[in-house]
């Protein structure tokens, strides 16, 4: 999944707004001073919080930002498991397993221009050429696009792409489909690698406000697999409640 | 139409809602002719059991009448009596291909909550159980949006009254399940059940006829102690005696071969864990409570079975592993796969081997319900089994 990337001279490096370790493995002091309130902010958040799974969840995400800032390391990007390379790309896979065979899913991903029905974040994939694609993402921000390439199609077995140079957010990926032991069908596997704007912040930042690609191919998958197994989502939208908003559809 | 609503910690009402819809072409709409209250349904009132949110209409035991059905329905038609059982299943997943129903990988559209919780993976969707398992509307009320309706309901074609067939949808195979998980040895094996309450009485007399030698039940409550005792069982009160001491006794020093602990993560009991299982769950760091647990560990007789049917939700510790590890136990649990014990249970309701009316106390309106609740919660007036009908 790496790629060999010329490193620019330093002279002409931008200011780095990215959460890069210094070379005694600690983060800016700056960085520091926000996380740390960030961090004990939602920690009180948590503790007043009167749901369970929401004092969890916020108090431990506080306590994780909290240390970061005490100790200058980065726990909580792993305990976020926001995975990174040592050349600072944030690494995502995520597996299903799915009861049809390994030709009929791949075809569906080879259809790039449907790609947009697999994963809700794209917005389009255009299809320039055999092995080139536009490809356009609704992020935070507004609309990112990029050019990307084919760098393997294995009937039944793999697709890999990677955005070409220049892309606004430089990213690669695979998907490899895999028959499952016993009659269970196919393992489908997905693996990005991109490099987040914002750095490790950014990503964890995302991760906060529930934008985080991890999430979102775990959700995608899991519509893709019922997609494919059922026929349609299930869904509670529009049941009977005793709420107002969201009752009787 | 009525329904019982979920309206914070602790809080229980009747309130006018929509009438549910048809939201899939794979649903069907039942009117419901009865509905009870839940073990677990505790859990949800208490706030034990996490995301659940004010307006949830309750409730996963119900049965009743198809009165609509969605285009992509083929089983089922208009003017069916069915039975549904509480959890809610795809049928074409690889657990649901497998008999393992609970472990659904589709019907629950909120996976990611459970996935945070347990490891990546979720159960499939209950009805009427919280947001973490699917959110769906329960049938504690007059009508019930089904979905996969040709999966999950199953159809009484007998005259058999509602009373002795309703609880195929939730503690009967529960408690059947526990005892099947034991693997009973005919005419040899001794099955302890912790808790009399309905799964435990269910679990105790799925024993017998699963040809246990003796089926021993421990509580504390007499008139369930004494609903074992109906039914042949060996009884033990705990506020009364050792527990330990006591079946060691009743077992001639070998323990239990398979104890069924049909309490779970909210269990009474004295002792200084069960202290700092109390104290650890009012402030929230834990869910569970294990008394019962412990009890099972430390009773089982060497290379027994310990079978859990009571729900357990989240990290528990002082839990004697070593015990467990000495004496070569095995494990069994897991929500019910209900669809795949409908079957076979009604053949037995048939034959006339069982009449599960048995474990019903109170009979109610929905109205009524909210009170019940409390009853049913305090153990008070005998309460052990309550049946609400939503018509009355
Ligand atoms: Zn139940
Ligand atoms: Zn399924």
């Amino acid at each position: 999944m790496s790629e060999d990337r010329p490193t620019p001279p330093p002279e002409t490096s931008p200011p780095t707004t990215e959460p890069r370790t210094d070379a005694a493995g600690q983060l800016p002091a700056l960085e520091r001073s926000v996380m740390g309130s960030v961090g004990v902010a939602l920690m009180g958040a948590g503790l007043r919080s009167a749901r369970p799974l929401q004092k969890l969840v916020l108090g431990s995400v506080g306590a994780g930002l909290a240390a970061m800032a005490a100790t200058g390391r980065n726990p909580l990007a792993t305990a976020l498991k926001i995975r990174q390379t040592p050349q600072g790309e944030v690494l995502v896979s995520d597996a299903v397993t799915i009861g049809k065979p390994a030709d009929d899913l791949y075809r569906v991903w080879r259809d790039l221009a449907g790609l947009p029905r697999l994963m809700t974040h794209l917005k389009a994939v255009e299809v320039l050429d055999e092995r080139r694609s536009h490809w356009t993402v609704e992020a935070p921000t507004g609309t990112v696009s990029w050019d990307a390439a084919l760098t393997a199609d294995e009937p039944g077995r793999r697709i890999a792409w990677a955005a070409l140079p220049g892309a606004a957010i430089e990213n690669h990926g695979e998907v490899l489909f895999r028959p499952a032991p016993g009659d269970r069908g196919t393992e489908v596997v997905v693996r990005l690698a991109y490099r987040p704007p914002g750095g490790s912040a950014g990503a964890i930042a995302a991760r906060l406000f529930g934008e985080e690609p991890a999430q979102q191919l775990r959700d995608d998958l899991m519509r893709f697999k019922r997609e494919q197994e059922l026929g349609f989502a299930p869904t509670t939208d529009g049941q009977s409640s005793a709420r107002a908003v969201g009752g009787q559809a | 139409m009525k329904a019982i609503v979920w309206q914070g910690t602790n809080r229980v009402g009747v309130e006018t809602v929509p009438d549910p819809t048809l939201l899939l072409p794979t649903d069907a709409i039942i009117r419901v002719t009865s509905t009870a209250i839940c073990g677990s349904d505790l859990h949800l009132l208490d706030g034990v059991i996490p995301s659940m949110e004010k307006g949830d209409i309750l409730g996963h035991e119900f049965m009743g009448e198809v009165v609509e059905v969605g285009r992509d329905v083929r089983r089922l038609k208009v003017g069916d009596r069915v039975v549904v059982p509480f959890n809610i299943s795809c049928g074409v997943c690889d657990p649901c291909r497998r008999g393992l129903f609970s472990a659904c990988d589709n019907s629950n559209p909120n996976h990611r909550m459970a996935e945070a919780l347990y490891g990546g993976v979720s159960g499939g969707g209950l009805f009427g159980y919280s947001h973490m398992y699917g959110g769906y509307a329960g049938g504690q009320a007059q009508y019930v949006r089904v979905p996969f309706a040709d999966v999950g309901p199953h159809r009484i074609e007998s005259d058999l009254r509602d009373e002795q067939v309703l609880f195929l949808t939730d503690i009967f195979p529960t408690g059947y399940q526990a005892a099947e998980n034991c693997g009973i040895v005919p005419g040899r094996d001794v099955v302890a059940v912790f808790g009399a309450g309905p799964v435990g009485q269910f679990a105790a007399r799925s024993a017998q006829m699963l040809g246990a030698a003796h089926v021993i039940v421990i509580d504390r409550v007499p008139e369930r102690l004494a609903m074992a005792e109906a039914a042949g069982c060996q009884v033990i009160n705990y506020e009364q005696e050792d527990v330990l001491v006591a079946l060691r006794e009743s077992t001639g020093g070998r323990g239990p071969d398979h104890v069924i602990d049909a309490v779970g993560m909210e269990a009474h009991g004295h002792g200084p864990g069960a202290l700092v299982d109390t104290a650890k769950q009012r402030l929230k760091l834990s869910f569970d409570r294990i008394t019962a647990l412990r009890w099972a560990l430390l009773s089982c007789a060497k290379g027994g079975t310990v079978s859990l049917p009571g729900v357990y939700g989240g990290l528990i510790d002082k839990v004697p592993m070593g015990a467990a590890f000495a004496k070569g136990l095995t494990f069994r649990m897991g929500q019910t796969h209900t669809h795949r014990h409908i079957a076979p249970l009604l053949s037995r309701i048939e034959a006339g081997e069982i009449d599960p009316s048995f474990v019903i106390t109170h009979r109610a309106s929905l109205d009524d319900a909210p009170d019940l609740y409390r009853t049913f919660r305090d153990k008070q007036g005998g309460c052990i089994k309550v049946v609400l009908n939503p018509w009355a």
